[in-house]
């Protein structure tokens, strides 16, 4: 987690002994070709998913199918925006508040936790911490029965505060923040805020969340596409008529008659956020992935 | 003069000194020391607070809550809420239904997971070569991890359909007869896996990427001077070294592998049933179905803490398993 954006080269002396054993790390042909197998098959899905949303429901049972897009897209989408059942500009609006609120705040919260825990000296600290990193392995999914009762009580059924609030701040989202602030800050600069008579949160604000940006920024993104993913949750406690985005697309596969190029049509909308993000920001996420930042 | 003699308490004494090292302005500098200390002690507790304040009042009590709500008949519509001992889960011992949709679970469970986590060392393994263009394979390979479920879910039931399907195209090509893949449990199992595989190989195989880029190249020279073939050097050297990351990942595919939920419901049209005969339908439907759909709430309850004991037993054992497995090497 450390450097999520700057890896320091190998080392001078890795390079040449790298140099000398040549052959043994280089890729063969086959490996090129089983790994551009992989991409394809990891592409096909999104891929034929794009055709099917870009032409028409006749593309279904072709033989043999169709490989190139088509030029339907704007009616289908049309279509999947007039569609009675699926409420699906309302999902996508919906969906924008939410992933955005809950991003915005599990940054902000679990950065401010974050650099309390790396930074910062008070008692019970490492029993505090501890709790954190012991519910990160608690599947808090299971709770959703007295979750829902919660919102019963507070009348926040078909609400969306009742898919933001609980998610404000996770507990990975404070450690992965610790971990980060623990390196990214030096404690002379705090040091020497603090002689300048900042106070501590003006220590976080001015100083701190500055240097935890890159964290931060891959913690978004997941957070992001995490919120914008959720399903079981505001499948239980919002109605199809209030929906996210998510369930806008589980409207249309309710519906009997299937209309694959509406559902497709909606599946491609409800992805396309994603997908901008990841291409924007694809290695940032690969970054975080493979330094642990990225939890499944 | 003699109240100066008098010998003062010690607590003005020290406030007599702080005061006479104060310059000019003292009054408002000792009300801003405190204000001070006060921001040193309070704000960590006060940063930190958040995330208990949520856990503990949307994470931590509905879970213990969920154990007190699976003792009653709990019903929010009707508002029945009568206290029955352990009778929901007595009635979930002897419930066919449930019984099946462990077996389901715990079947995909394992027909995702351990072809992924395979796939995912092989991949891995390759893209730990040297390759021209790196960057644009493992964007490649992560991209259906960026995708949402739901939708991931609803495309591939569509390229899974008995009928116009692709895969039953393909598998028509090589003279296979068309598989009709929502009927049968194991053919189904196997589309809902297929999901499951596709989304998290990628991930897996960079974690694993990750972890063997840390391993010491020059255990690899050694073998190769000794004549071990990459093969051999993959099992020996690779495998064991990667232990620790192996069961980082095998853990976190148990957590989430054991609630499978949106892939199943999206399998079968929005629909919590699992099919005609539940062929298909996971733990984690039947509780949602119970609490949700049918207003049995103590019912669903009950169901929820069962899966919960079950994640937490199935990932001791993978504990225990991946540990004993590397011991004995």
């Amino acid at each position: 987690m450390t450097a999520v954006l700057s890896r320091p080269g190998r080392s001078g002396g890795a390079r040449r002994r790298a140099g000398r054993l040549r052959g043994l790390w280089d890729a063969s042909p086959l490996t090129y070709i089983t790994l551009i197998a992989a991409l394809a098959l990891s592409i096909f899905p999104i891929y034929w998913m794009i055709i099917v949303a870009t032409r028409g429901n006749e593309v279904v049972g072709a033989v043999p199918p169709p490989m190139t897009p088509g030029g339907n897209f704007g009616d289908n989408v049309g279509r999947l925006f007039d569609n009675p059942d699926a409420y699906f500009a309302k999902g996508l609006v919906n969906s924008a508040i939410v992933s955005s609120c809950v991003t915005v705040s599990t940054v902000f919260f679990a950065s401010l936790a974050g650099f309390a825990f790396a930074k910062l000296r008070f008692r019970g600290k490492n029993a505090l911490l501890l709790v954190i990193i012991a519910t990160m392995m608690i599947p808090v999914q299971m709770g959703i029965i007295p979750l829902y009762m919660i919102m019963v009580e507070l009348g926040w059924q078909n609400r969306l505060q009742a898919v933001i609030v609980p998610f404000l701040v996770t507990g990975f989202g404070v450690f992965m923040m610790r971990q980060y602030a623990d390196q990214a800050v030096p404690d002379e600069l705090i040091e020497a805020a603090r002689v300048d008579g900042c106070t501590t949160f003006g220590l976080y604000w001015r100083v701190v969340l500055p240097a935890l940006r890159p964290a931060a920024g891959v913690l978004g993104l997941f957070t992001f596409m995490q919120t914008w993913n959720e399903f079981m949750w505001p499948l239980a406690v919002l109605n199809p008529e209030n929906p996210t985005v998510q369930l806008s697309i589980n409207n249309l596969a309710n519906a009997y008659f299937k209309d694959y190029t509406l559902m497709f049509a909606g599946t491609t909308l409800a992805i396309l956020p994603l997908l901008i993000v990841f291409i924007l920001f694809g290695r940032q996420i690969i970054g975080g992935i493979m330094e642990g930042a990225i939890k499944a | 003069m003699s109240v100066d003699v008098r010998p003062a308490s010690s607590g003005r004494n020290r406030a007599g000194r702080a005061q006479r090292s104060a310059p000019p302005g003292a009054p408002r500098r000792g009300w801003r020391t405190r204000l001070a200390r006060l921001d040193m002690r309070a704000s960590p507790y006060l940063f930190i607070s958040p995330f208990y304040i949520v856990f503990l009042i949307f994470g931590a009590f509905p879970l213990v809550f969920t154990v007190w709500v699976s003792l009653h008949d709990w019903e929010l519509a009707s508002g029945l809420r009568e206290f029955t001992g352990l009778q929901n889960y007595r009635e979930l011992l002897g419930d066919e239904a449930f019984w099946r949709s462990v077996v389901n679970t715990i079947g995909i469970f394992f027909m995702s997971t351990v072809p992924q986590l395979l796939l995912a060392l092989w991949v891995a393994n390759l893209l730990n070569r040297r390759l021209r263009a790196s960057t644009f394979y493992r964007i490649g390979m992560v991209a259906p991890m960026v995708t949402s479920t739901a939708a991931v879910a609803i495309v591939f039931a569509q390229l899974f359909a008995r009928d116009y399907g692709m895969v039953n195209w393909l598998l028509g090509q090589v003279g296979v007869d068309p598989i009709d893949w929502q009927a049968s449990r194991g053919w189904s199992w196997v589309a809902i896996s297929a999901m499951v595989d596709w989304r998290w190989t990628g991930y897996n195989a960079l974690i694993y990427l990750a972890a063997m880029q840390a391993i010491p190249k020059d255990l690899y020279e050694a073998a190769a001077i000794d004549g071990a073939s990459r093969v051999r050097q993959f099992w020996q050297i690779t495998v064991p070294m990667l232990r620790p990351t192996i069961l980082f990942t095998v853990i976190i595919s148990t957590i989430g592998g054991l609630q499978l939920f949106t892939e199943p419901v999206l399998f079968g049209s929005g629909r919590m049933d699992g099919g005609p005969v539940h062929q298909y339908q996971t733990v984690a439907m039947y509780m949602f179905d119970n609490a949700f759909r049918s207003d049995a709430y103590g019912y669903g309850a009950a169901i929820a803490w069962m899966l919960f004991l079950m994640i937490i037993v199935f990932s001791l054992l993978n504990f225990l398993f991946v540990r004993r497995a590397g011991g004995a090497r």
